[in-house]
């Protein structure tokens, strides 16, 4: 046993002399950190690492989905279908992909908005926060890419909603609509593109970037846990920083064992989630001739979606194109505008306002989108019994024209049907017979005039039956 | 000094060594990549059916077939359009669309009986002569040319319309 041990002892050091391992992996692993990171504020400290994690998570996720998926056009959708159902394993590790891809969009703005609640980009760090920014773009442009490559009638038609906003922009916005369906039309050259945009493009800039944030993040130094009342002040931080670190402690293992924790926690998330629930399942086919579709983003881009239906329209192409170049702009800026000053959030009230803010926004937005009541329901149309009995004659008629003429899709009665325009359940009680036939036929407000549509016959039956509810 | 100039030397003719070797591998790559651009838009008409097929006062789905598809284009070899049967005959006899809603490139769906296109993604409606009713859109749906020609309606179907390239 005794000689088991000093046999292993013997190759770890040999391994650790010829690799040259001491001066590099554990110098790095063993680098000084600061003593507070031993009290709890060190849970704060990991959500770097958990990210981290989670992009391995992908990689390997990725590199199997890869080895079954077929990039082109007539075949995508099957190899999906065959990974969903038949490959072994298939349906969980897509749905490790689907999950991870998630949490990697949650814990980078979880990541992101530590960094800066802990004034963390501040001197002399401004490079990990850039970097970190370029990270944050190059994971939401995976998230993008990779709902695309689940190439059903969603992703088609995303596809086409991307190249119409990428179209909004000044001077090349034709050129850049092009590229992105990589001709003049959603074909055969569109898809391969993406998977190789997705799987290599931007995976190698990830690859590098995170070399970079890293090498910066052990150069630099974790920051101390910032104080109220101190300051960064630059021409005396890094010999204070100095001064901390030679009381400080090894990130290995006195710091790291919190980060393999919640690492292990995330992971075990993602893998329970993948195995429960399983990758979402696939929408129609990608037809572009069936038009009967219903595009949505997945759900950490529907916040966007709903900001495209609600914004005035007029001011709709400076919102596509300004408000990216805005937060890309706004980002970069934040280390370089406020390199020093006070750290502690407590002394930076217009810091938590620019994280609440926008959270609280990307909230309801998300919800918003999630209701979509903006948009008209085109199937399913019916009334409810409740809405139709006891109606005969012209009023019978009026509730099939209610159906049949398309009111249904944008309004509501007895709960059913469209939220684009009023609910109509109580509608007589606000709206005289003669209201309503001038509403129906000239429209207003964001409602068709239905005039040409329906004869004077139709339209009196329909405000005979509009008139029943009161 | 001298030695200096001969480091100097030394350098540029690497790093321009290297730009070389850059430029050598980057150029055809850049233009691999950029290759979309320069590839016209196909302007060929395309039969779509007989100009029977469509009743006058009538609007129906046509798929369209890339003229010239990749090979592994498979679904997407095929694009759809509204027709719009307008008169028995003349310069105004037909109006075609492209499906594509004008705000952000949906679908839109035709509803026969309420005579409107409704799109499902942002809710922009359009009239059966494809004017904006209602919604986000700004413009009209986007028209393509067609003309008749023995008996067939003939559409060009010109790769994606955006609000540059209606």
């Amino acid at each position: 046993m005794r000689s088991l041990r000093r046999l292993s002892n013997r190759c770890a050091s040999w391994l650790g002399e010829r690799f040259e391992l001491e001066d590099s992996v554990l110098a790095v692993l063993r680098h000084p950190v600061p003593r507070e990171l031993e009290r709890p504020i060190g849970w704060w400290y990991v959500t770097g690492s958990a990210t981290l994690a989670m992009f391995i998570v992908q990689v390997v996720t990725g590199v199997g989905l890869a080895m079954t998926y077929v990039p082109a056009p007539n075949s995508a959708y099957d190899s999906l279908q065959f990974i969903s159902h038949d490959a072994t394993l298939g349906a969980v590790v897509r749905g490790m992909h689907y999950f991870g891809a998630g949490a990697m969009v949650v814990l980078v703005l979880v990541h992101m908005t530590q960094v800066y609640l802990f004034g963390a980009f501040k001197f002399p760090r401004e490079a990990n926060w850039l970097t970190g920014s370029l990270l944050l773009l190059a994971t939401l442009a995976m998230a993008f890419t990779g709902q695309l490559l689940r190439w059903d009638q969603d992703a088609f038609w995303s596809i086409v909603v991307a190249a119409e906003q990428a179209a909004r922009a000044p001077v090349i916005g034709d050129w850049l609509a092009r590229l992105v369906v990589a001709g003049n039309n959603v074909g055969g050259a569109t898809l391969t593109r993406f998977y190789a945009t997705h799987v290599f493009l931007i995976p190698a800039a990830i690859f590098g970037l995170i070399g970079m944030h890293l090498y910066l993040v052990v150069k630099r130094g974790i920051s101390e846990p910032p104080v109220a009342g101190e300051p960064v002040e630059p021409r005396i931080y890094r010999a204070r920083y100095a001064e901390i670190l030679r009381r400080g402690i090894p990130f290995w293992p006195d710091a790291a064992w919190r980060d393999a924790v919640v690492a292990t926690l995330a992971v075990v998330v993602v893998a329970v989630l993948a195995a429960a629930i399983g990758a979402p399942a696939l929408g129609k086919p990608p037809d572009p001739t069936n038009v009967l579709a219903d595009p949505r983003p997945d759900w950490y881009f529907l916040g966007y979606f709903a900001v495209l239906a609600l914004i005035p329209p007029a001011t709709e192409s400076l919102v596509i194109v300004g408000l990216p170049l805005f937060a890309f702009v706004f980002l970069f800026l934040v280390p370089l505008l406020w390199p020093d000053g006070e750290r502690h959030w407590s002394r930076r009230p217009a810091a938590i306002a620019a994280v609440a803010l926008p959270f609280v926004a990307y909230a309801a937005l998300t919800v918003a989108g999630l209701q979509s009541p903006w948009v008209p329901r085109l199937e399913g149309a019916a009334l409810p019994a409740s809405a139709t009995d006891g109606l005969s004659g012209t009023a019978r008629h009026g509730a099939d024209l209610f159906i049949t003429k398309s009111c249904w899709a944008c309004h509501q009665i007895a709960g059913s049907g469209g939220r684009k325009g009023p609910d109509l359940t109580n509608v007589a009680s606000r709206l005289s017979r003669d209201q309503l036939t001038q509403r129906i036929a000239t429209g207003g407000g964001g409602m068709p005039a239905f005039a040409g549509s329906v004869t004077p016959t139709e339209l009196d039956d329909l405000v005979t039956f509009l008139a029943t509810r009161k | 000094m001298n030695e200096i100039s001969r480091r100097r030397l030394l350098s540029r003719l690497a790093l321009g060594l290297t730009a070389g070797i850059a430029g050598l591998v980057g150029l055809p790559i850049v233009g691999y990549l950029l290759a979309p651009l320069f590839r016209p838009p196909p302007d060929v008409p395309v039969p779509v059916g007989n100009v029977t097929e469509f009743p006058v006062g009538q609007t129906r789905l046509v798929k369209v077939r890339d003229p010239s598809p990749l090979a592994w284009a498979g679904q997407t070899a095929e694009t759809a359009l509204w027709v719009r049967r307008r008169q028995e005959g003349g310069p105004e006899m037909f109006q075609v669309f492209n499906v594509n809603c004008t705000h952000l490139g949906c679908p839109v769906n035709w509803q026969a009986d309420a005579k409107i296109f409704l799109c499902p993604c942002h809710g922009g409606v359009f009239y059966e002569d494809g004017t904006v009713a209602g919604g986000p859109p700004q413009r009209p749906l986007f028209e393509r040319g067609w003309e008749v020609s023995g008996g067939q309606l003939l559409v060009r179907q010109q790769g994606l319309p955006t609000v540059k390239r209606g």
